[in-house]
């Protein structure tokens, strides 16, 4: 899929070239090189070891589960895994930065070339495009700086320093703020499958850097800016936005684009310089030497590929194939929570189309009026499964589906029990059906006449009259199909 | 109680064992040498108490048959040794007043065995001398001196004050560390023993780090034995370092045994070739005639690299320590300069430029070029490709002998102040030190005898991977037919 | 290769060690002489010689995933020049 984004400059059309790393927080208990715990939210300071404050003479060991986690993550991008890799320093002073460098990986990432397919555009998700990966690697994350506690100072928590990160560098494959959205949120849908991140940008568990240039199609990758830790999809979209815009402008003032650091301001949807130029980074990178390489063996890697759940791509195949639409299909797999909703679903019987239609148009209008969320103890397959069940049988119409269900999220117990108690079953039975279609034909012999002399509106006087007849408890369509039956014989 | 001080750490326990004198009695003995010493310089910090402490608890182990290996036995920590709320400053003006809240694996392991701690001896700033000149304290000085002669020498570095300490008998035994010689060095400029063990084997876990992958501790004393009863206690494998080695330690005092039968010694032909001064060229002549009457044999070896350890050397440790000093930033303890009106930044600097000393500065300067841009290629990954072929050279070497002999130092010890102008003079003092360094194998200095001026040199043994033992067996061989080195009178 | 004072003062800044001129003058051909003495290395041909980063000829241990530091924060905090509510503090950064 070519992308059409252009920027319509007044010296042309320019198209956008951006490449992404996302910094994503692996879940472990403890941090990447210390027996610190990483839980969010806890009080200042107090999640951080003698390590993490890099005190004199402390010495990093690395948690077997962060690799393993970013192992499994490569595996599930279908990414080369690198058994043998190695730890490099960037140093770099900052006061979030107590070693004075950050543990990462340059020379030698743990995994290496993958990729992630992605649907750009929401209503058509048949319409991918493959969007390259280049490497992830393992790092340690920054402590945190708090700016307005005090009039002159800064105050340091490394509470995070030390928490593991995957840094997952893409290609500069994408082409427009949507591309950019749709692998983010793919992404994420990955990491979360996998779980190997819990995905939570707004606790910053996944933060993104954004590489934005800008050229005109088929020139050559114009200089690039790098916009740092932006959290969320929207913003990283406004980035794009801004920043390809910024960039054009410039361009057509004559200036030249100048490779820098910037930030994201939220509040206005613009990017400003970072840093200056003269404090310009020399990272100084080399392997650490109180690390040796890290080596894994087939076992290691074995366990880690079959630990791999399904992962979107199969699953949504797996629906479609199932006869499920591609829309539903990809509305149901971008969650991994509902997915697995959706698949215990599937497990009780339920037929796939159906049970999709059932979870993408008429649940969330229920859950939605009163104000219950998709995740409420309440909202179970198995209720639903009892409801598509009885709705497939015949036994309520899907009319009545939705009140059972309403009804079942007001005074719980099961579906099929409120069915029963309230009298809304309705009935298939021919042969009951029959016989009041024999009735009220009986009863109505003038208007059957006049049906079969070609008053077809009729149709539905008789419908009603049966329904009346049944009490309203007979399956309609049963008696559809019975009434054309007499009518046309 | 006289004549304590002079024993060694065998004697000492030994005597303590047998009932002639009491750990309380060793322990005061040492205290009020240490207390008498202040002319020496070598104790930065004094621990009468934790000396005495220890002590008691040795002769109430010994009433209640609970000896630990060391038990009764105060030694001297190299300041360089974080020790729970004691001061650990790393000879540098930048942790003047740094207690740490933990205490070292190595130190640990000491107390654990039962030895106690007399105080903390000084050294050249983060470890980085070889004259313990550089250090924030001042200079140690030398206990010995040449003979008709008043001045002052050095003890050499960077553990200068261990071995000023033990040579002075105001400690029977030492730590060290050994980064590049700093072990050895001293040790043979002291007329003692230093082993520097196979990189691995004592965990730097607690230690402050100069360059992470040439740093290891090592025991300084007065003999063969007092070194492996040491080490023994000091090594041993540590999950809290990713670099320790999980092997067994040996008893490498039970294994100590001065018959080299069967002992290959291998003389790298190309430091013969390469200009000894006459003095030294017959001592390391003397040295492998007594390995022979030991029942060694001589051979001839090629270590064709090893004349680029040195350079090698002062790439590879800048390199590292620029990177592990960057912690010394002002932030989270240490020392802290502010800047009037000045921001984050212009606090590290003023931090760093009043914390660090010249030769401190000095290496982290050349550790930053050589890692920066453009330059890592040539300086630094060139460095670790020529490591790479010292470290083969030495196991192609060890094909066909089973330990290394060379002399520690190109000189006997040298008037303070002498070299200090002139650095790379004073980086050629651990011309034949670095190499084994370089390579993490087990090397040791033991003393060989004296100097035209009376002062002591060292010979240098290097061992294979994990083979101390042949290397604490070799320095015995030597140590039985070198002559008596008598330890310096006291004057100070 | 030899450095200016430019780069003196260049690499000071990168360590973050302020550098009166004098002293950046002073320190110029002392790093020039060690640099030029290094530079020896060139002689060696170490082509196809894979850099050594670690003596130690073993694969790295890992640790299980487990808490077992932390919760320290008296002693994190016991040597900071300037700590306030459990905070370390510096002089306030403007990003």
């Amino acid at each position: 899929m070519v992308s059409d984004y252009r920027i319509q400059g007044e010296q042309g059309e320019y198209e956008v070239v951006i490449g992404l790393e996302v910094h994503a927080q692996v879940v472990s208990k403890a941090k990447l090189f210390s027996g610190a715990a990483t839980a969010f939210g806890a009080e200042p300071n107090t999640q951080v070891s003698l390590v993490d404050a890099a005190m004199p003479g402390m010495l990093p060991v690395p948690n077997r589960e962060c690799i393993r986690q970013a192992v499994r993550t490569g595996m599930a991008i279908e990414a080369k895994i690198n058994k043998w890799s190695r730890f490099d320093r960037k140093n770099y002073f900052y006061a979030d930065l107590p070693q004075g460098y950050q543990i990462s990986q340059l020379y030698h990432p743990l995994v290496g070339e993958g990729e992630i397919t992605v649907s750009p555009d929401e209503k058509n998700p048949d319409k991918t495009k493959t969007i390259g990966v280049e490497r992830i690697h393992v790092e340690q994350d920054a402590g945190k700086l708090m700016h307005d506690q005090h009039p002159t100072k800064s105050y340091v928590d490394l509470n995070r320093s030390g928490v593991a990160l995957m840094e997952i560098v893409s290609k500069p494959d994408m082409r427009s703020p949507a591309e950019a959205g749709a692998y983010i949120r793919k992404l994420r849908s990955i990491l979360r499958y996998v779980g190997s991140c819990d995905g939570n940008m707004e606790e910053g568990s996944m933060r993104a850097d954004v590489n934005v240039s800008v050229r005109k199609p088929g020139e050559e990758f114009g200089t690039r800016t790098e916009t740092k830790n932006v959290n969320s999809v929207r913003f990283v979209m406004q980035v794009i936005e801004y920043e390809a815009q910024r960039q054009v402008e410039a361009i057509e003032n004559g200036e030249a684009i100048v490779q820098e650091t910037r930030l994201f301001d939220p509040n206005t949807g613009t990017t400003r310089t970072l840093r200056s130029k003269e404090d310009a980074h020399d990272y100084r990178y080399f392997p650490d030497p109180d690390l040796l390489p890290l080596e894994l063996d087939d076992a290691f890697l074995e366990e880690c590929r079959a630990s791999l759940p399904e992962l979107p791509d199969a699953k949504l195949k797996r629906y479609e194939d199932l006869g499920i639409s591609a829309y539903n299909a990809a509305v149901l797999t971008a969650e991994v929570e509902t997915a697995a909703w959706f698949d215990r679903l599937l497990a009780t019987g339920a037929e796939a189309k159906d049970a999709s239609n059932w979870v993408n148009s008429v649940l969330p209008g229920i859950l939605n009026a009163k104000d219950v969320d998709f995740a409420d103890p309440r909202n179970t397959p198995e209720a639903s499964a009892e409801i598509l069940a009885m709705v497939a049988k015949g036994e309520i119409s899907k009319g009545q589906a939705k009140e059972v269900f309403d009804l079942y999220l007001d005074e719980g117990g099961s579906p099929a029990d409120i069915v029963e108690k309230k009298g809304m079953k309705q009935t298939s039975d021919t042969g009951a059906i029959e016989a009041k279609v024999d009735e009220v034909l009986a009863a109505n012999a003038d208007k059957v006449a006049e049906f079969k002399a070609g008053k077809e509106a009729l149709f539905g006087f008789f419908v009603g009259q049966t329904m009346k007849a049944m009490q309203g408890k007979a399956n309609p369509q049963v008696v559809n199909e019975i009434l054309k039956a007499k009518l046309s014989s | 109680m006289s004549g304590l001080t002079d024993k060694t750490i065998a004697e000492l326990r030994d005597g303590f064992r047998s009932g002639e004198f009491t750990a309380v009695e060793i322990a005061e003995g040492f205290n009020e040498a240490v207390a008498a010493s202040d002319r020496l310089n070598a104790y930065v910090e004094k621990t009468p108490e934790l000396a005495l402490e220890a002590a008691r608890a040795a002769d109430a182990a010994k009433a209640s048959g609970d000896l630990k290996p060391l038990s009764g036995i105060p030694i001297g920590m190299k300041d360089l040794f974080a020790t729970e709320g004691v001061l650990t400053s790393a000879g540098s003006k930048m942790l003047a007043n740094f207690k740490p809240p933990y205490e070292s694996t190595v130190s640990g392991n000491l107390k654990a065995a039962g030895a106690g701690m007399l105080g903390k001896l000084n050294m050249d700033e983060f470890a980085m001398g070889s004259s313990n000149e550089t250090c924030a304290h001042g200079n140690v000085i030398s206990p010995w001196r040449r003979e008709g002669s008043n001045a002052a020498l050095t003890p050499g570095g960077s553990s200068g004050g261990s071995a000023a300490a033990v040579a002075a008998g105001i400690a029977p035994g030492a730590t060290g560390t050994d980064t590049g010689g700093s072990i050895r060095q001293p040790a043979a400029f002291t007329g003692i023993c230093g082993i520097k063990p196979t990189y691995g084997r004592c965990s730097r876990w607690g230690i402050v780090s100069f360059a992470s992958s040439l740093d290891q501790a090592g025991p300084m004393a007065k003999t063969v034995r007092d070194c492996a009863i040491m080490l023994g206690a000091m090594a041993g494998f540590d999950p809290k370092d990713s670099t320790s080695i999980d092997a067994p330690i040996p008893d490498w005092e039970a294994g100590l045994s001065s018959d080299l039968k069967g002992k290959r010694v291998g003389v790298p032909k190309e430091y013969r070739i390469d200009g000894v001064p006459g003095e030294i060229q017959k001592l390391w002549d003397q040295g492998l005639e007594w390995l022979r009457d030991a029942g060694a044999e001589p051979v001839e070896i090629s270590l064709p690299h090893t004349k680029y350890a040195l350079p090698t050397y002062y790439i590879i440790a800048p390199a590292e320590a620029s990177s592990n000093l960057a912690r010394y930033d002002g932030v989270r303890y240490g020392l802290r300069e502010m800047v009037e009106g000045g921001g984050l930044h212009d606090m590290y600097k003023a931090t760093r430029a009043d914390g660090f000393g010249a030769e401190v500065k000095r290496r982290i300067m050349i550790g930053t070029y050589v890692l920066s841009a453009g330059f890592y290629d040539a300086y630094f990954t060139k460095a670790q490709k020529v490591r790479a072929l010292i470290k083969e050279d030495f196991r192609k070497a060890f094909e066909t002998c089973d330990l290394i002999l060379t002399p520690t130092a190109p000189s006997a010890a040298f008037g303070l102040g002498e070299k200090m102008s002139d650095p790379l003079a004073m980086y050629l003092n651990d011309v034949f030190a670095v190499p084994a360094s370089l390579a993490g194998l087990p090397a040791m200095s033991v003393p060989g005898g004296l100097d035209d001026a009376g002062l002591p040199l060292g010979l240098h043994l290097i061992g294979k991977e994990m083979d101390e033992q042949t290397v604490l067996n070799a320095g015995l061989a030597i140590e039985e037919r070198a002559p008596k080195i008598d330890m310096p009178e006291k004057w100070w | 290769m030899s450095v200016t004072l430019d780069d003196v003062r260049h690499i000071a800044n990168l360590a973050r060690i302020a550098m009166s001129d004098e002293e950046a003058a002073k320190l110029l051909p002392e790093l020039n002489n060690i640099l030029g003495w290094v530079e020896q290395l060139g002689e060696v041909d170490t082509d196809g010689v894979e850099p050594l980063a670690t003596v130690v000829d073993m694969a790295m241990r890992l640790r299980e995933d487990e808490v077992t530091d932390g919760n320290c924060r008296d002693a994190v905090l016991s040597n900071a020049p300037d700590a306030e509510h459990g905070f370390f503090a510096v002089p306030k950064v403007i990003e």
